[in-house]
C-alpha cells in the first residue's frame, strides 16, 4: 500500500534535501550567470541552457543560510516551473532514491518562517531526515516581495 | 471515414474564402448594380457551396443556400434589380452561412440555428418585383423554385465547367501549411541565427582559410533561410483589408453617413502573426473614423464637402518597415476637447498644456481610459480604445502616430517591423555587463570627450542635463539606475550617452561604452523576474552569454525623467504589452459559474464589467433585457449559453441563477455595434499574467483550462461564444438596424 516515489537529493548548508524527479529536467556542474540588476537576492542570474534562457535561484538564500566563502562553484538543479525552466543552486547533487509514503511526515510545528513555507515534510531515511522542497513556493518566493526572516531549521529525528 | 473528413476541410477552407470574396463582390455590386460579372460571379459561388453541402448532408446550409441561390438566380435574369434590402438580404445569408461552417468545423454538424427567418426574407426578396409563384412558405416555394433553378442550373454548370478548364489551377501552384509548422520554422531559424552569431564571434579569431570560407558560406546560407522563412509567412495584408468594405458599410449605414473606402497597397506582404495582431486595431480605428471622424452628409455639406466622406487605407514598405497610413477626410480630433478631458483626469496641468504643441495633446487619446466622445455610442467611445490600439501595436514592437487637422481630417500612421522575434539591438556596456536596447527606441548616439562634457554637461536642480543642438537632454546614469558596480558619469574619458525616447520624452543614457547593432533573438523573461520591470527580455549574444533587454520606459520612470503618474499610464500599457513571440500577457476575468467552476474570460473584447440591480431587469420577447446607456441591451445568461451547445434542450435563456441576490453581474461585449450582456454568477478578480492555455477543452465554448492563483479556470472560447450570441439575438438585430 506505500506509493513509492524518486526523489532527486541535494545537500543545501547541512540538510539534504529532496524534490521529485518528475520535476527535475536535469542537473549540471556551475554553469556562468548573467547577473540581473535589481531583482532579489536569491535570483542568482540568468543562464544559457543550450539556447534556452534558464533563471538561476540560490537556494541557500531562500532558506537563509548566507553565502559560502569565495571560490565555491554551486551545482544546478534545472526543475521545470509554469512557464519555463528554473534552476535551483545547490551546495552538492546527490543521488536519487526512492521512497515510500510510509516514510513521510508532515513537518513539525516547531518549524517556523522561511522553512515552515518552503518545506513539505520529510522522508525518514536510515541516517537521517531527506527534506522535500516545496518547489513552486521556492520559485514563488521573490514574488512577495516581503521575505520574512528566516526560520530555524529542526533536524528532527525519528 | 477520413477521407471524408479531408473532403470536409477543403470544403470548409475554400468556402470561407469563397465568402469572404463574395462580401466584398457583393459591395462592389452594390457601387455596380449591373455588373453581370459580378452577378454571375457571386452566383456561382453560392451555387458550388449548395451543391457541396447538398453531397455532404448538410441539409440546413443547404437550404439556405438554396435560396439565396434562387435570389440570386433573379438577379441573374434581370428580373429584380439589386437595392439595399437585397443586399442586406444576401450579406445576411453569407454571415448565415460563414455561422453554420463554422458549426461545421465545430462539431461536424452544420449547428442547430433555426434559419427560418432568413429563408422568409430571402424569399420574400426574391418575390419582391417578380410575377412567378405567390408567396407561400419556404418549402411551398421550393419545389416550383426549384424546378426554375434546374433550368438556371445547368448553363451556369456548364459555364463553371468551361471556366475551371481555362483558369491555370491555382491550387497547382500552392500549397496550404499548418501555421503552427510555419511558427516552429520561424524558430529553429532564430536559433539558427544566435548559432551561426556564435561561430561567427570565434571566427574573427581564426585564420584558417578552409574554416572562413565555410563559415562565410554558412553566413550566406543561413541569410536565405531566414529571408525564405519570413517570406513562407508572409501574406498580403489585404487578408484583413478584405473585410473592411462590408465593415464599413455596416457601420456608414448605422451611423447615418457615407463613407467610402479607398485602399492602396492591398498586396503589400505581412508577417502572418502581425496580420493578426493588426485586425483589431484597424477595425477600430475605422470604426473611429466613421463613428467620429466623418462627418454627417449634412454636416459635410455646410462646410463645401462632399456628402460622401472617404477613408483611405494605404500600406507600404519602407527601410525594412512596413507603414500603414489610416486617414479620413473628417472633422479632426478636436484639440480641446482632449485638453478638457485630460485636465478633467489630471493627466497633464495647465501649464504642461501651454507648453505642449496640438499633436502632443491629440496623442493624449492613446493614453489608457480616455475618451471624448459626445455621446457614448455603442459603436466606440467608450474609453477602452486607443489605448488598447496602441498597446496591441506596442506589443509586436510597431509605433503609431497621428496627424489631425479640423479641414482636412485625421491620419494614423502605423509602423511595423518585418518581423516578430528577431529585432535589431544596440549592444552596450556599463557596470561590467552588457545590454541590449531595442533600435525603435533608439534616436542617436553622442558621443562627448572629456573637455566637452564639462561644459556641455551641465547640472540642473542637482540633475545632470545635456545641451542637445539646443534642447536639453535629461541624462541618466546605467550605472547608477541599476546599481550596478561603475562610476555614475561613466567611467571612460569620454561620455557616451544614447539618446533613447520613452513615450514622447527624449533622455539620454549614459553607459561606459557602445558596442555595435546587432539583430537579437528576444527571449521572454520567466515571471520570477518580471518584477524587475526595467529589463523587456533577455537574449544569447554570439559568445553564448546572457545579455537583458533594457525597457526603456521603465528606465525613464525609475530615473524619474517621467514622471510617475506619465510613466504608470505609459508603463501601464507597455506592461500590458510585453510580450515576445513565446508568450503574452492577457487579462482575464475570473468569474465563478453555477457549477462552482471558474470560468475564465479574455478581457480583450470586453467593453466593461456591470452590476444592475434585478429589479431594473426586463423582459423582451424571450430575453431578459435592461436599459443600458440609452439602448436597451440583452442579457445572455453564459452558463445557459454554454450548457445550450452541449445540446440540451434550450432552457428559457437569460434567467439567472442567483435569484437570492439582488444584483447580477454581466460582462458586456460590444456585438456588431450592439451592446450585449453575458451574465456570469460573480466576478472574483481580474487577472493580469502570462498563462500558457493548456489545450484539455472541456466542452464547446472554451478553448482550455489555465491555473490562476492555484485554482484551474476554463477559457471561455470569446469568439466562439460572441458568434452564438449573435446568432442567439439573431437576425432581429442584423437585418433591422436597431436595438430594442
Amino acid at each position: 500500500m506505500s506509493d513509492k516515489q524518486q526523489v532527486c537529493s541535494f545537500m543545501v548548508d547541512r540538510y539534504l534535501f529532496g524534490i521529485a524527479s518528475h520535476r527535475v529536467q536535469e542537473v549540471m556542474r556551475y554553469k556562468p550567470m548573467t547577473h540581473v540588476p535589481l531583482s532579489p537576492p536569491q535570483v542568482r542570474g540568468l543562464i544559457n541552457l543550450r539556447g534556452q534562457i534558464v533563471t538561476a535561484i540560490d537556494l541557500r538564500r531562500c532558506l537563509d543560510f548566507g553565502d559560502h566563502e569565495r571560490g565555491w562553484d554551486p551545482m544546478n538543479v534545472v526543475v521545470y516551473s509554469d512557464d519555463s525552466l528554473v534552476s535551483l543552486l545547490v551546495d552538492e547533487v546527490r543521488d536519487v532514491l526512492e521512497v515510500s509514503s510510509s516514510q513521510f511526515e508532515k513537518p513539525p510545528g516547531t518549524l517556523t518562517g522561511v522553512a515552515h513555507k518552503l518545506i513539505l515534510g520529510a522522508y525518514k531515511l536510515d541516517d537521517g531526515l531527506l527534506l522535500m522542497l516545496d518547489t513552486d513556493a521556492v520559485i514563488n518566493l521573490g514574488q512577495d516581495k516581503l521575505i520574512e526572516p528566516g526560520g530555524q531549521l529542526h533536524n528532527e529525528t525519528g | 471515414m477520413d477521407g471524408m473528413e479531408e473532403v470536409v476541410q477543403e470544403f470548409l477552407a475554400e468556402s470561407t474564402e469563397a465568402l469572404d470574396k463574395m462580401d466584398n463582390d457583393l459591395i462592389a455590386l452594390e457601387a455596380e448594380p449591373s455588373n453581370r460579372g459580378l452577378i454571375a460571379g457571386i452566383f456561382r459561388t453560392i451555387h458550388t457551396i449548395k451543391g457541396t453541402c447538398g453531397f455532404l448532408g448538410f441539409a440546413k446550409l443547404e437550404s439556405v443556400s438554396h435560396v439565396g441561390e434562387n435570389l440570386l438566380g433573379q438577379l441573374r435574369e434581370g428580373e429584380l434589380d439589386l437595392d439595399p434590402d437585397i443586399t442586406t438580404g444576401l450579406l445576411a445569408m453569407v454571415d448565415a452561412v460563414r455561422k453554420m461552417l463554422s458549426a461545421v468545423e465545430s462539431t461536424g454538424q452544420d449547428g442547430d440555428q433555426d434559419y427560418a427567418e432568413l429563408v422568409e426574407t430571402l424569399t420574400r426578396l426574391k418575390e419582391g418585383s417578380s410575377k412567378a409563384d405567390p408567396a407561400g412558405d419556404a418549402g411551398g416555394n421550393a419545389a416550383p423554385a426549384s424546378a426554375k433553378t434546374s433550368d438556371t442550373a445547368t448553363p451556369a454548370l456548364a459555364e463553371n465547367t468551361v471556366e475551371r478548364q481555362n483558369a491555370p489551377s491555382v491550387a497547382e501552384t500552392s500549397i496550404r501549411v499548418d501555421v503552427d509548422l510555419l511558427d516552429k520554422l520561424m524558430n529553429l531559424v532564430g536559433e539558427l541565427l544566435l548559432a551561426r552569431n556564435q561561430i561567427q564571434r570565434y571566427v574573427s579569431s581564426h585564420r584558417d582559410p578552409v574554416f572562413v570560407n565555410a563559415t562565410q558560406r554558412l553566413n550566406l546560407i543561413t541569410s536565405e533561410l531566414q529571408l525564405g522563412v519570413m517570406k513562407t509567412r508572409m501574406q498580403p495584408i489585404s487578408n484583413i483589408w478584405n473585410k473592411f468594405p462590408r465593415v464599413v458599410r455596416d457601420l456608414s449605414m448605422k451611423c447615418g453617413k457615407q463613407v467610402r473606402i479607398e485602399m492602396n497597397g492591398k498586396e503589400t506582404e505581412l508577417d502572418k502573426s502581425l496580420i493578426e495582431a493588426m485586425k483589431d486595431p484597424l477595425t477600430h480605428l475605422l470604426r473611429n473614423s466613421v463613428d467620429h471622424g466623418i462627418e454627417t452628409p449634412a454636416e459635410r455639406k455646410e462646410k463645401g464637402k462632399p456628402p460622401e466622406g472617404c477613408l483611405s487605407l494605404h500600406a507600404y514598405h519602407e527601410s525594412g518597415q512596413v507603414i500603414i497610413e489610416i486617414a479620413d477626410d473628417g472633422a479632426g480630433i478636436n484639440i480641446e476637447r482632449v485638453m478638457k478631458k485630460a485636465f478633467e483626469q489630471d493627466i497633464i496641468t495647465r501649464e504642461q498644456a501651454l507648453q505642449m504643441s496640438d499633436r502632443e495633446i491629440a496623442k493624449l487619446i492613446f493614453l489608457p481610459g480616455f475618451s471624448t466622445a459626445q455621446k457614448v455610442s455603442n459603436v466606440s467611445g467608450r474609453g477602452v480604445g486607443m489605448d488598447v490600439v496602441k498597446t496591441n501595436i506596442e506589443k509586436i514592437n510597431g509605433q503609431i502616430d497621428l496627424d489631425t487637422d479640423p479641414e482636412i481630417g485625421t491620419r494614423f500612421r502605423i509602423q511595423l517591423p518585418l518581423t516578430l522575434a528577431i529585432t535589431p539591438a544596440l549592444i552596450v556596456r556599463s557596470g561590467g555587463e552588457q545590454f541590449a536596447i531595442p533600435q525603435t527606441a533608439l534616436q542617436e548616439l553622442v558621443s562627448v570627450d572629456a573637455k566637452a562634457a564639462k561644459t556641455g554637461i551641465e547640472t540642473i536642480h542637482g540633475a545632470p542635463v545635456f545641451r542637445l543642438r539646443g534642447t536639453l537632454l535629461p541624462l541618466v546614469s546605467l550605472n547608477q539606475i541599476l546599481q550596478l558596480n561603475g562610476d555614475a558619469a561613466g567611467s571612460e574619458e569620454t561620455v557616451n550617452i544614447v539618446v533613447l525616447y520613452a513615450g514622447r520624452t527624449q533622455f539620454g543614457l549614459v553607459v561606459d561604452a557602445v558596442e555595435d547593432t546587432q539583430e537579437i533573438v528576444v527571449k521572454p523573461l520567466s515571471k520570477i523576474i518580471k518584477s524587475a520591470a526595467e529589463f523587456a527580455g533577455a537574449t544569447i549574444m554570439g559568445d553564448g552569454a546572457v545579455s537583458l533587454i533594457l525597457d526603456v520606459i521603465s528606465l525613464a520612470q525609475r530615473a524619474r525623467v517621467i514622471s510617475d503618474k506619465q510613466g504608470e499610464t505609459l508603463n501601464g500599457s507597455r506592461r500590458a504589452s510585453e510580450t515576445t513571440a513565446d508568450t503574452e500577457r492577457r487579462t482575464y476575468v475570473v468569474t465563478r459559474m453555477p457549477g462552482g467552476g471558474r470560468m475564465a474570460i479574455p478581457l480583450d473584447m470586453v467593453t466593461r464589467l456591470e452590476e444592475f440591480r434585478t429589479d431594473s431587469l426586463e423582459q423582451a420577447g424571450d430575453h431578459l433585457v435592461v436599459q443600458y446607456r440609452g439602448e436597451v441591451m440583452p442579457l445572455i445568461n453564459l452558463a445557459d449559453l454554454l450548457g445550450e451547445r452541449r445540446g440540451r434542450p434550450r432552457e428559457e435563456s437569460g434567467v439567472p441563477e442567483q435569484a437570492a441576490s439582488d444584483h447580477l453581474s454581466a460582462i458586456v461585449y460590444n456585438v456588431e455595434g450592439h451592446s450585449v450582456g453575458l451574465v456570469v454568477d460573480s466576478i472574483l478578480d481580474i487577472v493580469e499574467d502570462s498563462f500558457t492555455v493548456k489545450g484539455n477543452i472541456t466542452r464547446r465554448g472554451v478553448t482550455g483550462t489555465i491555473v490562476i492563483q492555484g485554482n484551474v479556470a476554463e477559457v471561455l472560447d470569446a469568439d466562439a461564444v460572441i458568434g452564438d450570441i449573435v446568432s442567439e439575438l439573431g437576425e432581429q438585430y442584423l437585418l433591422s438596424g436597431t436595438a430594442g
